[in-house]
């Protein structure tokens, strides 16, 4: 993979400011000004498209091995490459569950081998995602994925007691603990937002509380051991709080939000289209304004997909059994763009540090998250922000369609992403 | 009238007035010697049961029979079908046979809603009770019942001012639901009574006064609606005991004592004596539970007359309180 090759981007927006030219020598960008040549170099009109870093996405769902139907390394890296990303965290959640070294060396290499995007796998926590016993966190850090963020994702590390241990052993490490916050017992067969909406569906409630007990407890937890924790797909409003006042402590304490956060509400819950079944659930439109202004102001650190891929059959059926998830890697910028760009609450150099530096420098990657500047690695995404369509999830390379945006129109469209310097996707078309 | 009835939400007060005139009409039928209408002859009703319910399956289909539909019993209960692919594969299977109307019972909330949106099925689907969703056609009875006893079952009438009590496990029930929304549609005020465990959050957005005092309401209730309260919520910490429970929201002859004459008592069934009920209560000529049973069949004759033969796309006839056929029986009145 490491060919000598050299790109020219000519014309760029670098980050959304003036255009640009960019050279990429290789793996790694050779110069960055204006009136560059680039003898050689196969040359990309970028025609006023804004320059970012590769995308970093903490909180995937690759699903291999165990669930192949849905997704697999291939075409979820497929995936994150037409999104724009150039590195993601494959969550734990597998059959097997990515709780031993064996595991979780097993879906790196997958990643190494699918060329599209480097796959960080995440380690379990606990053995099986049972929340008992730890798994071995220091062999998944030690093992050639070198793991350095741990979930149960998709369980709560509920039991105080295993996650006040798993945020001091991390320590060693400089781990860190992602938490799916959710406190089991207040959630028995939660299917979507407690509130107004849930209370006229007769759908059995969420509340906000279920989520911000765990985070309270967890925050006061890192700071008296002295850890990081990280929390997942932060929801609510009352969350935000949390987090900024554990911020203003100066605990070490990180958050992320979902596009379909930053975008849709519970009331699409009504028509009890299983598209909108997901957990955290969609909250209200409250929530969505509180978590938007928490990204802007940076209490929010970054956006996660939560990329969730689930099989056609899972999702046509009714509201009761279909499965929680929606996939996010192909539309993450374009959720971002409408609802933290065109809005004004974020420009194009705080998109790069939320989706890209901030979450690259969380789970400790190297490589990624770095300025677009000579001698760094050419990990680039080039993005079209005045194309508009409706979203098509037939079109995705993902293996599953489960996109609450099909037929939405919305801005941004990625031509081109580099890894390494090696183009990706080249055109709006993967390479 | 839409196309289906899967909330009480989808009827207007002219619907719902038009359902119960047109019960009234068919109930007239039902005392007669020959209780049966050729109106659906030729139309297949299926009563799709994913949820064991004796009582409304049986009342669905007296109601079919006797306006000459087709009925086939479908029941899902029991086989292993918790999966969702089953409704959709069900529905499918139906389409193939031509069912032109679905009475739907499931356990999930939304289950009619997404057999009627998801483009699976071309019939009409009627919502026979979904989850802790709603149960339309219980309200519909209700107020039938209910317009019987208090406004003497006048043609055209609403229940504009009645004030009807609604008491128990609200945050589980389809009925409640149903019946705060239809009640309200008809004019009536409405308040839910129970402990605050068993009311929903988002409550406030209700068309109805809440109350955890069942006492303060009673005097100025028309009507008070007992719901059924399972026992085994007490084990979800939703009140501490049966006893506490019947002794702050039961209602005993004492209590019925306090309500103004004309009340009446009403019961979706079946009742659990001794619990939200007194056998006192519950055997007094107050109690209408025997009426609602056979306010059954006259309203869900009406609701499938109504949509299947009244008023399809493509039929000339206009819709009305009168039902055809039964014109033979009574004469025509305007
Ligand atoms: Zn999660």
């Amino acid at each position: 993979m490491s060919d000598t090759q050299r790109t020219l981007i000519r014309g760029a927006r670098l980050l959304g400011g003036p255009a640009t030219d960019v050279l990429v020598d290789g793996e790694t960008v050779a110069e960055v000004g204006t009136g560059l040549t680039g003898e050689g170099a196969t040359v990309v009109e970028a025609e006023g498209r804004v320059l970012l870093p590769g995308l970093v996405d903490l909180h995937t769902h690759l699903r291999e091995p165990g669930r192949e139907d849905s997704e697999t390394v291939l075409t979820g890296t497929r995936a994150a490459a037409s999104g724009g990303f150039t590195a993601v965290h494959a969550m734990a959640n597998t059959f097997p569950v990515a709780d031993t070294a064996g595991v979780v060396e097993q879906v790196w290499r997958l990643g190494r081998a699918s060329g599209y995007c480097d796959v960080q796998p995440v380690g379990a926590v606990t053995v099986g995602l049972g929340g008992r016993q730890l798994a071995e966190l220091g062999a998944m850090h030690e093992s050639a994925a070198g793991v350095v963020v741990f979930s149960d994702d998709g369980k709560c590390v509920d039991d105080a007691v295993i996650m006040r241990r798993a945020l001091e052993y991390v320590k060693a490490f400089d781990g860190v603990i992602a938490q799916h916050a959710q406190e089991p017992r207040l959630t028995e067969g939660a299917q979507m937002n407690e509130g107004v909406v849930s209370a006229e569906l007769g759908l059995t409630g969420w509340p906000a509380v279920a989520e911000e007990s765990i985070i309270a407890r967890d925050v006061l937890l890192a700071a008296h051991v002295g850890s990081r924790v990280h929390v997942c797909h932060l929801s609510t409003a009352g969350s935000v709080e949390l987090v900024r006042w554990a911020k203003s402590k100066g605990w070490r304490v990180t958050a992320e939000v979902t596009p379909h956060h930053l975008l849709l509400t519970d009331e699409l819950v009504r028509s009890y289209d299983p598209v909108y079944k997901v957990n955290p659930p969609l909250r209200t439109e409250q929530d969505v304004l509180a978590l938007r202004e928490a990204l802007a102001d940076g209490t929010i650190d970054c956006v996660a997909t939560d990329h969730a891929p689930h099989p056609h059959e899972d999702k046509d059926c009714e509201w009761g059994a279909a499965a929680m998830g929606m996939v996010g890697l192909e539309t993450a910028l374009s959720v971002v763009q409408h609802t933290m760009v065109d809005t004004g609450l974020l420009d194009w150099s705080q998109v790069a540090d939320r989706m890209s530096a901030r979450p690259a420098t969380i789970g400790r990657l190297p490589g990624h998250g770095r300025p677009v500047a000579p001698g760094e690695p050419a990990n680039l995404t080039l993005v079209d922000p005045d194309h508009r369509a409706p979203v098509e999830p037939g079109a995705f390379a993902s293996r599953s369609r489960n996109s609450p945006y099909r037929g939405l129109e919305l801005p941004g469209r990625v031509t081109d992403t580099w890894l390494r310097g090696r183009a990706t996707l080249r055109n709006g078309a993967l390479v | 009238m839409k196309h289906h009835l899967v909330s009480a939400a989808d009827l207007t007060r002219d619907d719902a007035v038009l359902i119960l005139d047109t019960a009234e009409e068919l109930s007239r039928v039902a005392g007669r010697p020959i209780k049966k209408l050729p109106t659906l002859r030729g139309r297949t009703v299926v009563n799709l049961f994913f949820e064991d319910s004796t009582r409304t399956r049986i009342s669905f289909e007296a109601a079919a029979k006797r306006l000459s539909a087709d009925v086939i019993n479908f029941s899902a209960k029991g086989s292993s079908v918790s999966k969702g692919e089953s409704l959709k594969d069900t529905a499918l299977t139906l389409q193939a046979m031509g069912a032109d109307a679905v009475v739907i019972r499931h356990h999930d909330s939304g289950a009619p809603h997404r057999l009627a949106t998801s483009g699976w099925i071309g019939g009409h689907v009627v919502n026979a009770g979904d989850g802790t969703h709603e149960h339309p056609t219980q309200a519909l009875l209700d107020a039938f019942a209910l317009r019987r006893r208090l406004a003497d079952g006048a043609l055209g009438a609403d229940l504009a001012g009645r004030r009807v009590t609604i008491v128990g496990d609200i945050l589980h029930s389809r009925v409640a639901r149903s019946n705060v929304r239809l009640l309200t549609t008809l004019g009536a005020e409405v308040t839910v009574v129970a402990p605050p465990t068993l009311v929903p959050v988002g409550v406030e957005s209700w068309p109805c006064a809440v109350s955890y005092d069942l006492d303060a309401v009673l005097p100025d209730s028309d009507a008070v609606m007992m719901l059924r309260v399972q026992r085994e919520r007490m084990n979800a910490a939703y009140f501490p005991t049966e006893r506490e429970y019947a002794r702050r929201y039961g209602l005993d002859g004492e209590r019925m004592a306090r309500m103004p004459e004309h009340a009446v008592v009403m019961h979706p069934g079946p009742m659990n004596r001794g619990m939200e009920i007194t056998a006192e209560v519950a055997d007094s000529p107050r109690c209408t539970v025997v009426e609602q049973v056979s306010a059954g069949v006259d309203v869900r004759m009406a609701v499938l007359y109504l949509l299947l033969g009244g008023a399809g796309p493509g039929d000339e006839e206009p819709k009305g309180a009168t039902p055809r056929g039964a014109e033979a029986t009574r004469g025509n009145r305007a």
